[in-house]
């Protein structure tokens, strides 16, 4: 890994130190130097991120880091451009004309900036589930295949068994393995969010990107997908978005406050909830603001 | 009657709601009644001549029936209402008119959806806006002159190819009414594919899918039944067309699926009697309102089936 990614990580360490040590799970790298405090990998960085919709200029000179295999939650309010960074991972603004970036956001290990990746290339690597469940009008197990069947994957019997790993994955196997050809819109809407959190995990994306996957569902199939993020945690590394302020404090590792296109806060969800740096991070978490 | 606060009583003593006169109001009520009426007049004059059109048919046909069996009607492959020895066996009009169709679906499907998928998927707002009045163009040409193309253009073209086709044939109308359909079948099908929401697309370029793999296998899924319904419908207008038939295909009433011989539509079987000179009251006569019920019920359940598709796809999201 390369040093400065290595000093950036340090001092992000240095600042959780109060709190119990959140890596014991971190992978340890061969060529790692021993470090008095293990230092996580990071998956991905973002270093001085701009964003422009046309002439609006809705990402300002962000910069955060996502550290392998951890869940990093990005809060703040309606309009702050949390989603907008989000999709900026997996490239989604391409889609559409008009949208710019500037800065970088590098991968890792083989630092590089996905800014300048082809898109098609970067979400090969890189899956999403949105706000609104969005299974394709197939079977449950053809969505779940979907991801695997753009890759190459072909075979039969391993088909299979992806998809089966990823629905267990997403803790739907038991009520999907009765009728996995049947349609995906006969699932509820719980349902069928966890089908697309399986249909990301089934090509075992390098980071998941989830853009508020709960606002759109009950209560209890929101603390169904949240049981299943505490579950994934350690073994994947996830990216969230959420309005729901209760929830990142819940499954995240690290936590990212963003404030009018700027990133005003990052770092342990801990110490972010309960010694905010800025007052902004301070206002909005006590519910003063947003 | 209730007191009305002073405020809104205005000088006259005239009574004001909201700042309207009651005379205002009461000529308002009026004139939103004769709209009402105006209105529902048109909306049931179509239905009357819809019904009207409907009892004819089926008045003049009962005659007709009482004389030809309907056995013999659905079974017989020989049509020969003139000839002395008079044969109805309606199924000669109906295989021509089928071919024909379905050599126009073979035309539109594949051009159809293709166009459908560029306009819908590939094609900015700007070339989509320049395409689509060209596409109302070839809907705006009258049907006698994709007649006469068929006919005077490309028969003789496709005669230097296929040596064995028939100057009256079915194969040039249907290829002809497969182009004059498919501005039709293209838009409907394009308008199904655009409805299809935009998350679910981004379902597909998030897995890492490509411009195409997008259109075949998420949008085309999604808008499948707004598609089927729109070649339906296409169908149905074949079915019922009858200028480039009557034109192109010839008049001679031929049991047989064979594209490259000439046969009657049922269309151009009615243009061809009506243009005669028949006795009132004649079963040739009769037969034409035997024949018209028959096209008339096809292109009905076509356009059930194409509306019920319809119907459903808007539904699946």
């Amino acid at each position: 890994m390369r040093n400065s990614t290595k000093t950036r990580v340090k001092l992000l360490m240095n600042e959780m130190t109060s709190s119990p040590h959140p890596f014991g799970a971190t992978r340890q790298r061969q060529d790692a130097q021993p470090e008095p405090v293990s230092a996580p990998a990071l998956r991905a960085e973002v270093r001085n991120l701009d964003f422009w919709y046309g002439a609006t200029h809705t990402l300002k000179s962000v910069s955060m880091a996502v550290v392998d295999c951890k869940v990093t939650a990005v809060i703040g309010a309606s309009g702050c451009g949390k989603s907008t960074l989000l999709r900026c991972f997996n490239r989604m603004h391409d889609l559409y004309p008009g949208n710019r970036y500037a800065g970088e956001i590098q991968l890792y290990p083989e630092d590089r900036n996905l800014i300048e990746m082809d898109p098609g290339m970067v979400r090969l690597r890189i899956g999403m589930v949105f706000q609104k469940p969005n299974p394709f009008p197939k079977s449950i197990f053809e969505n779940v295949a979907a991801g695997l069947r753009v890759r190459g994957v072909n075979g039969k019997s391993l088909l299979y068994e992806r998809v089966e790993q990823a629905l267990r994955g997403a803790a739907l196997w038991d009520e999907a393995k009765d009728r996995l050809h049947d349609s995906a819109y006969g699932l509820s809407g719980g349902q069928q969010q966890r089908l697309c959190i399986a249909r990301a995990l089934a090509p075992q994306p390098d980071i998941l990107l989830l853009d508020e996957p709960t606002s759109a569902l009950d209560p209890i199939a929101t603390a169904k997908i949240e049981d299943l993020l505490t579950v994934l945690r350690n073994t994947v590394t996830v990216v969230i978005v959420t309005h729901n302020m209760q929830q990142a404090a819940r499954i995240s590792d690290f936590t990212a406050y963003m404030h009018l296109g700027k990133l005003v806060e990052y770092g342990v969800t801990e110490k972010v909830f309960t010694t905010p740096q800025s007052p902004l991070t301070n206002d909005y978490i006590t519910g003063r603001f947003g | 009657m209730p007191s009305i606060p002073s405020s809104v009583v205005d000088a006259d003593n005239e009574c004001l709601i909201g700042g309207a006169s009651e005379a205002f109001l009461c000529r308002r009520a009026f004139w939103n009644r004769v709209a009402a009426w105006l209105l529902f007049t048109a909306a049931a004059a179509s239905v009357l001549v819809t019904l009207g059109i409907v009892y004819v048919l089926i008045r003049d046909s009962i005659p007709f029936f009482e004389q030809v069996p309907l056995s013999e009607f659905l079974t017989d492959t020989q049509w020969t209402p003139v000839f002395k020895n008079a044969r109805f066996g309606v199924m000669t009009l109906v295989s021509a008119t089928l071919t024909v169709a379905a050599i126009a679906l073979v035309v539109a499907i594949p051009a159809g959806l293709g166009l459908a998928i560029f306009l819908s998927e590939y094609a900015n707002p700007k070339l989509r806006e320049a395409v689509k009045p060209f596409l109302e163009l070839l809907e705006g040409v009258p049907t006698v002159v994709y007649g006469f193309f068929a006919l005077l253009f490309l028969t003789p073209m496709l005669q230097t190819v296929i040596p064995g086709l028939s100057g009256f044939n079915l194969l040039a109308p249907g290829l002809v009414m497969g182009i004059m359909i498919l501005p039709y079948t293209a838009s409907v099908s394009e308008d199904a594919m655009r409805s299809v929401p935009m998350g679910l697309r981004e379902a597909g370029y998030a897995l890492g899918f490509s411009r195409f793999r997008v259109a075949a296998q998420v949008v085309i899924p999604a808008a499948l039944s707004g598609i089927t319904a729109a070649f339906i419908l296409g169908m149905s207008r074949a079915v019922g067309e009858t200028m480039v038939v009557a034109i192109a295909a010839g008049q001679n009433p031929n049991f047989g699926f064979d594209p490259l011989e000439g046969a009657a539509t049922i269309t151009a079987y009615i243009v061809q009697m009506a243009m005669g000179d028949l006795p009132h009251g004649s079963i040739a006569y009769q037969s034409v309102f035997a024949a018209g019920l028959v096209l008339f019920l096809i292109t009905l359940l076509f356009n059930l089936i194409g509306f019920y598709l319809r119907r459903r796809f808007r539904e699946v999201y």
